[in-house]
């Protein structure tokens, strides 16, 4: 028997190729097998499904815009249209995937929510839905990135969350996603981890893209409307784990004649020491829970990457990114911190819109898409830049 | 019968103590080892230090770290266990660490080199059952190393029952919710009914209690359940600091069991 592969949905046991898998110690077992048998058949009941769409419309503002960004076309001599998710209720498209795991987290009987978070945008994203569902909510943040991100952690302890600091390893994402995942071996009965990316054990990746999945959705019917057809030639997306990504890719990953671009933050350069470009550092290794490409060092210890965004330096990559980069499904490029910062400014001025950091990272490589004048390229604009003020002020971009 | 079957035919409850290979100076290991051997540790576990350990608390990722520092790695802790069994010859050793380090140093590379240091067993808590079924449990038995599964008060009795199946070393019961090295927060009695009931299963293996057990009387409780218990981050505080090491490493089995 031949199976067809699909890039959308992993095996049974969570595998997309040689990648993903569920690799946790026996403590969280019950939870995420738990987790693994219920997802998709909470996911598919009417009820649930009523009731994310209804957040999703009246709480987080979806559908959001799809813009043609006219002078970004003009100056990259293509059609440029960008997918507003810095329009959505917190700033970013990490609420659409803790709108829908809040009341997934509901249906399962869990009464205390935690999470990790890096930039900070999906700690507040999950601290909003905590608060409005009245449950509690304890986020772990690396303190490197609680300094450099200090908006976002006032905005958590505003919603009500109790942020917790991770002080181990590089005090980054990395290990404030080994803290999350601690403190739920250590509270197994009433917790629920909302994880923010399509990392993590199985269901993680797929529950992930599923609930972001939404953002490619609505581009369908927005480039029927604005260009005649549902395709464009090109959806580009920043990749850190990859949930904004595997959203904006989700319903053109089986559609061979869109190119997908997922843009990794080289940090100083590829081969400076200080990146996160995963898909070119990386080899297959187990991070939080998944066999993925991993950034590590011959003994298969994790390096520490880096980024001036905080969102983006996770030395994995989710395990579908890694099939696609495996399968030659998606191109990957990666830009440095300085040509990220340039186009800050250049949406900035052209286009009257602050990206977040993480996103200007997918803003600057359109010049590198090689797209002809008639070829319509949708950038994902996953995130607002609000909380990159201080840094955009350190680094004067004036 | 294994070392590991051998120790548990002695009439007495087994000390299982657990320490990090390089810390906390590269060269302690085999010093170390040795120490606890002769001051009366039953079952001894070497834990392979890895950059994310996350079943362990805060005393045990600061040991690894210093471990990973001292320049502590795979080839290193083989490199060092070569002829341990001249100076240890009869305590069982088993490793344990974490699945992306035997992954990249490969996994029958790993396998060979444990066996060839008379290393009895392997505790990887992040390898899924089934992956060791489909993986590597052949590789395992070749190389005649035994795997340890860990139980949790949450493992469902028919998992329980395929994990019994798995191994002929011993059960590894979780005492409680939470990572190593934690206090015991749960209240009275609930621990006592979980032991209980996996007593009552009647299983084929011994069992050992670990988690959250770090002295005398935490020792003497838990074995009042089980065939005996397991410290691990209450000795890596013993050594931290220690001028001589192995003799703060024989001085704490002491204090449990004198």
């Amino acid at each position: 028997m031949t199976i067809t592969p699909t890039y959308q949905q992993p095996t049974e046991r969570g595998y997309y190729g040689q990648f993903g898998g569920a690799f946790i110690p026996e403590m969280l077992y019950p939870n995420v097998e738990e987790l693994r048998q219920q997802y998709l058949s909470i996911m598919a009941e009417p009820a649930f499904q009523q009731e994310y769409q209804q957040l999703l419309r009246d709480y987080v503002g979806r559908p959001t815009p799809l813009f043609e960004a006219k002078r970004l076309s003009a100056k990259y001599n293509t059609r440029v249209f960008l997918k507003r998710e810095d329009l959505c209720h917190t700033g970013a498209h990490k609420v659409n995937n803790t709108v829908g795991q809040i009341l997934l987290a509901r249906r399962l009987g869990k009464t205390r929510i935690i999470a990790e978070t890096g930039a900070g945008q999906h700690g507040v994203a999950t601290a909003t839905v905590c608060a409005l569902m009245g449950m509690e909510c304890i986020v772990y943040m690396g303190e490197v990135d609680m300094e450099r991100q200090k908006p976002n952690v006032y905005r958590m302890r505003l919603l009500g969350a109790e942020v917790r600091p991770a002080s181990s390893g590089s005090k980054t994402l990395k290990d404030a996603t080994n803290e999350a995942i601690r403190d739920w071996i250590s509270n197994p009965v009433d917790t629920h981890y909302i994880i923010g990316s399509v990392v993590g054990p199985h269901p993680y990746p797929d529950l992930v893209a599923r609930l972001q999945a939404v953002i490619s959705e609505e581009m369908r019917k927005q480039l029927l409307e604005k260009t005649g057809s549902e395709l464009p030639q090109y959806v580009v997306a920043c990749v850190g784990g990859g949930s904004n990504a595997a959203g904006a890719f989700y319903h053109f990953l089986e559609e061979p004649t869109v190119k997908l671009v997922a843009v990794e933050a080289a940090g100083h350069g590829i081969h400076s020491g200080h990146s996160a470009a995963t898909s070119v550092l990386g080899k297959p290794g187990i991070i939080h829970g998944a066999r993925t490409l991993l950034m590590q060092d011959e003994d298969g210890q994790i390096t520490e990457p880096y980024s001036l965004s905080a969102g983006l330096d996770y030395p994995g990559i989710g395990p579908l990114h890694a099939f696609l980069a495996d399968a030659g499904r998606a191109q990957f490029i990666s830009i440095t911190d300085e040509d990220a910062l340039l186009a800050v400014v250049e949406c900035s001025r052209l286009e009257g819109i602050i990206p977040a950091l993480e996103t200007a990272h997918a803003l600057s490589a359109l010049g590198q898409l090689g797209a002809g004048p008639d070829d319509v390229v949708v950038v994902n604009l996953s995130g607002r830049g609000d909380k990159d003020l201080e840094t955009y002020i350190q680094q004067d971009l004036m | 019968m294994n070392r590991i079957q051998q120790a548990f035919q002695q009439d007495k409850k087994l000390l299982n103590i657990y320490f990090t290979a390089g810390y906390p100076r590269l060269n302690d290991t085999v010093p170390i080892l040795k120490a606890l051997a002769d001051a009366g540790a039953d079952v001894i576990e070497i834990g392979v230090p890895f950059s994310d350990p996350l079943a362990d608390g805060p005393v045990i990722q600061q040991s690894s770290s210093v471990a990973l520092q001292n320049g502590m790695n795979m080839r290193v802790l083989f490199g060092q266990l070569k002829g341990v069994r001249e100076q240890v010859p009869n305590t069982p050793i088993l490793l344990m660490g974490y699945l992306n380090p035997v992954m990249q140093f490969g996994v029958e590379n790993f396998c060979r080199e444990a066996a060839a240091a008379g290393v009895d067993g392997v505790i990887l808590p992040d390898l899924p059952l089934d992956d060791y079924v489909a993986e590597y449990q052949d590789i395992f038995r070749r190389h005649n190393l035994r795997p340890v599964f860990l139980i949790t008060p949450q493992t469902a009795p028919e998992r329980i029952r395929r994990i019994d199946e798995l191994t002929d070393s011993f059960l590894y019961l979780v005492s409680g919710p939470g990572t190593t090295g934690g206090a015991n927060t749960q209240a009275e009695g609930v621990q006592e009914a979980y032991f209980q009931r996996i007593s009552d299963m009647n299983l084929r293996n011994p069992r050992l209690v670990g988690f959250g057990i770090s002295d005398k009387q935490s020792f003497e409780a838990a074995c009042q359940h089980a065939e005996g218990a397991i410290i691990g981050s209450a000795l890596i505080r013993a050594l931290e600091g220690a001028e001589d090491a192995p003799a703060a490493a024989a001085s704490f089995v002491s204090s449990i069991i004198k």
